[in-house]
């Protein structure tokens, strides 16, 4: 018993924990700068196709997204794949005012540098794919990126 | 000395950046977007003329609604998409039935047989969007492959080490010539 009450005693030195936060913040500022804050949560399930030949996105800023995926909400929206702009389910009619929007929230400068990226679930179809490519066409959104994840090459 | 300055207790200050930290990696994603480059025909206009290729310059990939890939008047795999695309876009032994080139003088590069060929590419409305990447991918592998070997013979460096002239005039001497065809509707309704 004596003995226990002797080391209490003494006491065990504290860890000293000031630098602890400081190793936190510096983790916290490094996620915050390689980071980007999602823009709009997802409504569709997307799991883009796999390819080897595959290019980095320029610049993030310049890119506007075209979800495209069967709705998680299955009783509201079908089972069939369908397009998100933005935070909404839209129509392929909704997209030339999508891009109308994108474009007008842009300078004047950056405009022609605007890139679609087609983000697609790998098991939608072609058709649908297909009406989308016509309505860019059609509003002139000419540059495109199909988005997918990187694969090694054979 | 007098009295001993009372320390700030720092302990959970720790937590509290811990917390930070934590809504940081769960409300963000890493910067992973990647993806196949493409470029849209810009939209018909009234007036305009679709130009005439020759038969020999034209190179049809078909895919149908069961994702089969129908090249040569053949059904064909990935793997030997990417050989023929590639014999078909160098044409090595300049044969009648491959593409035509033309000469066009290039900066950097010289004077260089460009190839004519065009890769025309159609799929289905019923296609996956899976199968249509894989194909786009093997096209792209083709060309890449072209330009790399271009790059490593004239510049002694791949081509994703080039500078930026030195690129867009191999770019110019390979062009990616990738037509995609109106889609056909038989296997999708939507």
């Amino acid at each position: 018993m004596a003995r226990f009450k002797k080391s209490n005693k003494e006491g065990t030195p504290g860890l000293n924990t000031g630098s602890m936060s400081d190793i936190v913040f510096m983790f916290l500022f490094f996620f915050m700068v390689i980071t980007n804050m999602r823009e709009s949560s997802l409504y569709v399930r997307i799991k883009v196709p796999q390819a080897s030949e595959v290019q980095k996105l320029e610049k993030k800023s310049l890119v506007s997204y075209v979800n495209v995926g069967v709705p998680m909400d299955e009783n509201k929206y079908g089972r069939e794949p369908r397009i998100q702009l933005n935070d909404q389910i839209a129509d392929v009619s909704d997209i030339a005012e999508f891009i109308e929007n994108e474009r007008a929230a842009r300078s004047e400068a950056d405009r022609p540098f605007l890139t679609t990226s087609i983000k697609a679930d790998k098991d939608a179809r072609m058709g649908i794919i297909v009406d989308i490519k016509q309505e860019l066409r059609n509003v002139n959104a000419l540059k495109l990126i199909y988005t997918t994840s990187r694969r090694g090459k054979e | 000395m007098g009295k001993k300055c009372p320390e700030l207790n720092s302990g959970s200050m720790s937590d509290i950046s811990f917390l930070l930290l934590t809504f940081f990696l769960l409300v963000s994603s890493i910067n992973t977007d990647m993806g196949i480059p493409r470029r849209l025909p810009p939209p018909l206009q009234p007036g305009m003329v679709t130009p005439d290729v020759h038969k020999r310059n034209i190179f049809v990939v078909k895919i149908n609604s069961q994702n089969m890939l129908l090249f040569d008047g053949q059904t064909g795999d990935l793997k030997a998409l990417r050989a023929r695309a590639k014999e078909f876009l160098s044409n090595p032994n300049d044969l009648p039935n491959l593409p035509e080139k033309e000469t066009v003088d290039i900066p950097l590069l010289g004077t260089m047989r460009v190839s004519q060929g065009v890769i025309s590419l159609q799929n289905d409305r019923g296609t996956s969007y899976d199968m249509y990447i894989q194909v786009q991918n093997e096209l792209m592998a083709a060309v890449n492959e072209m330009r790399d070997e271009l790059a490593i013979g004239r510049f002694g460096r791949s081509y994703t080490d080039l500078s930026n002239e030195q690129r867009s005039a191999i770019d110019k001497a390979i062009p990616a010539a990738i037509s995609e065809a109106e889609p056909t509707k038989i296997g999708g309704n939507k």
